[in-house]
């Protein structure tokens, strides 16, 4: 689950972590009462959507508007205000569609003497969360991992045992960090490293992390992921969703218990199992055609579960050939059967189908098909599945 | 031959109350496994699909002699149900459960790694030896007995692999299902190491996916300690970067991670890699002919 800059940074001020005074604000007023709040001199005002590159992105009705400005008067922060607010903003990380912005981050200034990069994300290979630091802050972490990974550092810790204080150390040293600093660093690593455990993050980025003139770390800019699995064990996190910033239809899939990613294409996809529902979409493309969805319809799907796949599958206007590909291990050929029937009577399934079927109850399964008096293509095999409906999407 | 389970195998369903648990419990037991007990706390006693039900997993191993254990348990609970398993000293623990935090993960395998017990999964279909022992959510006609041992971090992909090598006539040694979090309790070099060791093994086929660098790491154990052939297949060459697809560790995050990756790894181990998912069996068919035209 992904939140909002301001969401982040409220999450780390409330676990002690440094970050500068500021206020959301969904309304121009309201961003003019932030400004005078926070001294009326001197704020940032900053579009909240859940992507990366405000700061170049700009506003898609008004291109000489960028996702984030220094503002040093009201009338100022009022004119931001409105070029966002409503409006939408086109970032390297959104689509070309841009996000609409519904509020604002009006944040204090703050003097900036060196700009330096943290994320914390649980490695594979080590088996736990990492925290990596680099002195390359206010960059893309990719291009510095490409370009210059020796100055990268990778600190592993146990979730329990939480960063340790020769850690901070060791990392303050290679960041070239002296004197109050490095106690600042202390307070902030190790506060950053508990978050990540107390709140079951999959991700914490903050980039860039500042180091102020007096010498103090400072969270510029904060971006925070939820593992999704953890959170049942989080009703304080559950608020924080913001649901205009999700795909309706993967939202609308997850409340049924479905797996569903939308893509570009005009092939629709019905899968059980992950993997097969990617491999599906591989084989679409191999043979030519464009996948419009990933779709992995689970191992447990009942009836009304699939019928609603179908649904979200044909509300993609895109959509003009489907292509379900079940291989029952729990999941019985003849529930997908029954459920291919069911949708095509409520739904009103007018495009064409191509169905591979296999697995537990095939026969009974490819029956229940075959004497419907419903015209679907049956396929055997994975390659003629993807030819066929390829060729029918054309 | 196999690795892992066979025919002795004495396997316990941890969840067995369940639906899940009960059903899959009851077609293991169809297929010929020795599923001996079932677990779940508060109720013990009784039985389920003949199989006597107790409260806790050592009580269990008591009674029983239990060496497996399949866990059908929600997610919230699936972490101390492994570590109850591994701590009655269960050698083979497979987690069938999707769902349990990463977090959670993190630290039963700091725990699992340094015990004598072997955890498949979490979120994975099971191991399968055809013809003497089957754990998991797999359908078990698919398999047959032969040389072929097969890795692979998905469900239904597994599936549809055994399935193109029983047509072809290669037949399966033991077939495990890793698992499609991000951390797992046994990796492919893991499991390569045993077929390495099994001689009724007498190729490897890995299936991958997105996220990660598991088949990187493979692959360069591969090339230096694996002897036999090995084909592959890597699921999502078209999956956008930065969405999970359905798996939790089917993820492309910062660039790493992709298919085109993995793919380049592999085959520059020498391992012969399909184009197509249709083309796996076609492929491990490939790589035991190269084997062959090499000695």
């Amino acid at each position: 689950m992904k939140i909002h800059e301001y969401q982040a940074k409220q999450v780390l001020a409330e676990a002690g972590v440094a970050v500068p005074r500021g206020m959301v604000a969904d309304t121009p007023n309201a961003v003019v009462n932030a400004f005078h709040e926070l001294g009326g001199e001197i704020a940032v005002v900053k579009a909240q959507i859940h992507a990366g590159g405000r700061g170049k992105g700009a506003i898609k009705e008004n291109p000489e508007q960028h996702g984030v400005e220094l503002v040093r008067t009201a009338a100022d922060a009022r004119r931001v205000a409105s070029d966002l607010l409503g409006h939408t903003l086109v970032t390297i990380q959104t689509a070309a569609e841009g996000r609409t912005v519904h509020r604002v981050l009006v944040e204090e200034g703050c003097r900036i003497a060196r700009e330096l990069y943290l994320g914390i994300v649980v490695d594979r290979a080590t088996a736990g969360p990492v925290l990596i630091a680099s002195s390359q802050g206010g960059m893309d972490i990719e291009k510095v991992a490409a370009e210059t990974p020796e100055l990268i550092f990778r600190e592993p810790f146990h979730p329990d045992l939480g960063l340790q204080s020769y850690q901070v150390r060791k990392l303050a040293r290679r960041l070239g960090l002296s004197g109050p600093s490095v106690r600042s660093a202390e307070k902030f690593m190790r506060g950053l490293c508990r978050v990540f455990v107390e709140r079951d993050c999959s991700l914490i980025e903050i980039n860039p992390l500042v180091v102020t003139a007096d010498g103090d770390l400072l969270a510029l800019d904060a971006k925070m992921t939820f593992d999704d699995n953890a959170l049942f064990r989080h009703s304080e996190l559950g608020g924080l969703r913001d649901l205009a910033e999700e795909e309706p239809a993967e939202i609308r899939a997850a409340e049924e218990g479905l797996s569903y990613v939308k893509l570009d294409g005009n092939i629709g996809c019905l899968v059980n199992g992950a993997g097969l529902a990617m491999s599906t979409m591989d084989i679409i493309k191999l043979h030519g055609g464009e996948p419009a969805n990933f779709l992995d319809v689970g191992g447990g799907a009942n009836v009304h579960q699939v019928t609603e796949a179908f649904r979200i599958l044909l509300d993609d206007r895109n959509v003009r050939a489907v292509l379900v590909n079940i291989f029952g291990g729990i999941m019985r050929c003849t529930t997908i059967a029954e459920a291919i029937l069911a949708a095509h009577q409520s739904v009103g399934l007018d495009l064409p189908l191509v169905v591979r079927l296999e697995g537990t109850e095939v026969e009974q399964g490819r029956e229940i098909l075959r004497s419907s008096g419903v015209d679907i293509m049956t396929a055997s095999d994975l390659t003629d599945a993807a030819k066929r409906v390829v060729a029918a999407a054309v | 031959m196999s690795i892992l389970v066979n025919q002795q195998t004495r396997v316990l369903c941890q969840g067995i109350t369940g639906k899940a648990g009960q059903f899959h419990t009851q077609q293991c037991i169809a297929y010929g496994t020795k599923v001996v007990g079932g677990v779940t706390p508060g109720k013990g006693g009784g039985t389920i699909e003949g199989v006597p039900v107790f409260d806790t997993v050592i009580e269990a191993v008591e009674k029983t002699g239990a060496d497996a254990t399949m866990i059908f348990v929600p997610p919230a609970f699936t972490a101390d149900a492994i570590l109850e398993a591994a701590d009655a000293g269960i050698r083979t623990i497979v987690a069938i459960t999707e769902g349990a935090p990463v977090l959670d993960m993190v630290r039963v395998y700091d725990i699992i790694r340094r015990s004598g017990s072997r955890l498949i999964g979490p979120n994975c279909p099971g191991v399968i030896t055809p013809e003497q022992c089957k754990i998991g959510i797999m359908p078990g006609y698919i398999h047959r007995r032969g040389p072929i041992g097969v890795i692979s971090r998905s469900g239904t992909l597994t599936y549809e692999a055994v399935w193109q090598l029983s047509g072809l006539g290669m037949g399966q040694s033991t077939c495990v299902g890793l698992g499609g979090d991000p951390i797992v309790g046994t990796s492919f070099i893991d499991l390569l190491k045993l077929f390495e060791e099994d001689p009724g093994t007498e190729g490897v086929l890995m299936i991958g996916e997105i996220g990660g660098t598991a088949e990187e790491e493979a692959a360069r154990f591969i090339a230096e300690h694996f002897s036999k052939p090995v084909a592959a297949f890597i699921a999502g060459r078209t999956a956008p970067p930065g969405k999970r697809m359905g798996h939790a560790g089917a993820i492309i995050s910062g660039g790493k991670g992709t298919a085109a990756e993995k793919i380049a790894a592999l085959e520059a181990a020498g391992i012969v890699v399909a184009e197509s998912p249709a083309d796996m069996g076609a492929a491990m068919q490939r790589a035991m002919k190269g084997r062959e035209s090499r000695v």
